[in-house]
């Protein structure tokens, strides 16, 4: 088993951490009771990792995820994106964060049925305040850099559960965002579009994309360059498989 | 995009949206109805005691204009006596009473009500064909009596003020020609009525009606304090009360009460209903897309937008039900206003259903204003999701 801060201690890297947890901790009740689902868990991310998190199911893997996207708040210990303290952020700025710190990537997709694919993508760029003509041309180029370049005019009913998942990729990247956060990406998928998607991850994270998922998908674990494995809401063991060196500075 | 995804989502679920819009439409519809009925016979009382442009009425002392059969005496003198009045310019005596005529088919009797009045100073009617009586022997009917009769302009029929059934004989018959058609404002529709001059009815009745009159109305000259004259004719004759126009509507509002309080609570009931409709829908709106709402606020759009969003799905519906509540209230109006108007005893130009555009916009923006409460509670309801609980409860489900 390796310490499990090893990756913030590799001297040889120098990249800088994009995400830095210290002693995080989520309690919550559940039918009155206080349950720990993550238990003084710290964790560095750094810019160019992909880290893949993996455990067994109700070990803290989804609960962790939503706190470094600062969609749940942590009951004690801070999570930093880029120096910024996520857990002390109020309403505001933490949708804020969520709009340009962070990506989602969910299980479901969850992509707005009434939309087209474009305008999915266009989305948080709307949100963000993005004028049309830009957000529309970096839908296009985001579209097209999943693959879906003739697909932008199609609604989600239209689009197969790999393509949607495709372009809740593009959405999630759409305001440049400094980590990209994955549940389950592979969760809904067939064998060969799983396939599909780990191969666009990994361009992605090839191309800069500093990437963090959770998955019960050995293939996809396997495809990261890291693997972080959770128990009982703590970090068990923390495998580096591919270094850095690869990518372009 | 907001905006959008608000008029999308409505789209979606096009037979749901239709009917709460079709819902809504009768509760706009009905509140319209409501507000038109609650100052429409009101104004419509306004309107004809205005038309006929005169400011006071002179009744036999604690009687309301032909509420019974009681007259004053000594009309003539009267009369003059009140037109020496300096804010007086115009004064007109009224004599109402039966008349009698044989029908020119089978000789049988007719009865009708007939007016005495001075023709050139008169406001009782509305000459719809014909011409205006001229002389004392001419008389103006309305069509009810010409249908009823069988008679038609031109015709010299004979008339009278009495009819003794038993001896089968008119009584202080006159021989008269029939020169106009009017419409009578204040009278019920079908019922039959003549207008002869004052004069020759009061001759018709014999001792009874000699100078007598039921009612006078009194023209004051403009800027005159109406009430100041009022209460000096009341008091120069101890047989008379006057009654002014603002008096007259307020007796009127008194008597409406009932139906300003019904149509209040109908009214009130019609924004419940629109208020609940809207809320219902927007609220299973809201249920059925808490995985999209949570995950709208996970990717950083902020509360108020989510807030905006729904809120505009309550307002969209709202407005339009409330448009085309205008269309189906205005149709209902008249048809009702059709049924109400053949009430027995009601004058056939009073309207019940009074459509006044401040009014009416009034109220249907406050049903607009209940849309937008609708959608209040179901928006703050959205943007408070807590958003990692929310998608995995969607997640399970």
């Amino acid at each position: 088993m390796t310490d499990p801060h090893a990756s913030s201690s590799r001297a040889a890297d120098v990249r800088p951490l994009v995400l830095s947890a210290r002693d995080v901790r989520r309690e919550y009740p559940v039918a009155g009771v206080p349950v720990q689902a993550v238990r003084g868990l710290s964790l560095d991310v750094r810019e160019g990792e992909w880290v893949a998190i993996v455990g067994p199911s109700g070990c803290g893997k989804s609960t962790l995820l939503n706190l470094l996207g600062a969609i749940d708040r942590p009951s004690a210990g801070r999570i930093e994106i880029r120096g910024e303290d996520v857990a002390r952020l109020g309403d505001a700025a933490a949708t804020r964060f969520r709009l340009t710190g962070v990506g989602f990537v969910f299980q479901r997709f969850y992509l707005m049925p009434t939309l087209t694919a474009a305008e999915n993508v266009e989305l948080p760029m709307s949100e963000a305040k993005v004028p049309r003509a830009a957000r529309e041309a970096r839908a296009r180029e985001l579209l097209a850099y999943v693959g879906l370049g003739q697909r932008a005019d199609h609604r989600p009913f239209q689009l197969s559960g790999g393509e949607q998942q495709r372009v809740a990729i593009a959405r999630a990247l759409a305001n440049r965002p400094a980590l990209l956060l994955a549940d389950e990406p592979t969760g809904e998928l067939d064998a060969r579009t799983g396939t599909e998607m780990i191969a666009l991850l990994d361009r992605l994270n090839r191309d800069g994309t500093t990437i963090v998922t959770v998955t019960h998908d050995e293939e996809l674990a396997s495809a990261a360059r890291r693997v972080v494995h959770m128990r009982d809401g703590a970090i068990v063991d923390d495998v580096v498989k591919r270094p850095l060196e690869d990518l372009a500075r | 995009m907001m905006l959008r995804l608000a008029f999308a989502t409505l789209v979606r679920r096009r037979a749901r949206t239709a009917l709460t819009v079709a819902g809504v439409t009768v509760a706009a519809a009905m509140l319209l109805d409501m507000v038109m009925l609650g100052s429409g016979m009101r104004e419509s009382f306004r309107g004809f005691i205005e038309q006929q442009g005169f400011q006071l009425r002179i009744t036999p002392r604690g009687t309301m204009p032909f509420d019974s059969e009681t007259t004053v005496g000594g009309a003539a003198a009267l009369a003059e006596r009140i037109a020496a009045d300096p804010d007086v310019v115009r004064v007109a005596p009224l004599l109402g009473t039966r008349i009698f005529t044989r029908r020119a088919a089978d000789d049988s009797v007719t009865a009708g009500f007939l007016l005495g009045l001075r023709p050139e100073v008169q406001g009782d009617y509305v000459l719809a064909e014909g011409r205006e009586i001229a002389a004392d022997d001419e008389m103006v009917v309305n069509g009810a009596w010409l249908a009823a009769t069988g008679h038609a302009l031109g015709d010299t029929v004979e008339v009278a003020q009495g009819w003794e059934p038993q001896m089968r004989r008119l009584r202080g018959a006159r021989t008269v020609r029939i020169v106009g058609r009017g419409r009578f404002v204040m009278l019920a529709g079908g019922e039959r009525a003549a207008a002869l001059r004052i004069g020759t009815v009061q001759a018709m009745g014999g001792d009874a009606l000699r100078d007598r009159a039921s009612v006078m109305l009194v023209a004051t000259r403009e800027g005159a304090a109406i009430e100041a004259v009022r209460r000096r004719l009341e008091a120069s004759d101890p047989r008379i009360s006057a009654l002014s126009t603002a008096a007259a509507l307020k007796f009127v509002d008194e008597r409406l009460s009932y139906f300003r309080q019904l149509a209040f609570i109908l009214a009130s009931v019609s924004l419940a209903v629109g208020f609940l409709l809207v809320t219902t829908l927007v609220t299973v709106s809201v249920n059925e897309r808490l995985g999209e709402i949570a995950v709208m606020r996970a990717i950083g759009v902020a509360r108020w937008r989510i807030v905006a969003q729904v809120m505009a799905e309550g307002v969209a519906l709202s407005l339009v039900g409330a448009v085309l509540g205008v269309g189906l209230g205005l149709v209902t109006a008249r048809w009702l206003n059709g049924i109400l108007a053949a009430f027995p005893g009601l004058p056939a130009a009073f309207d019940f259903f009074l459509f006044e555009p401040s009014a009416a916009f009034r109220s249907l923006g406050l049903l607009v204003l209940c849309g937008i409460a609708a959608g209040a509670w179901p928006a703050w309801r959205a943007a408070t999701l807590p958003i990692a609980q929310t998608l995995r409860e969607e997640a399970v489900a």
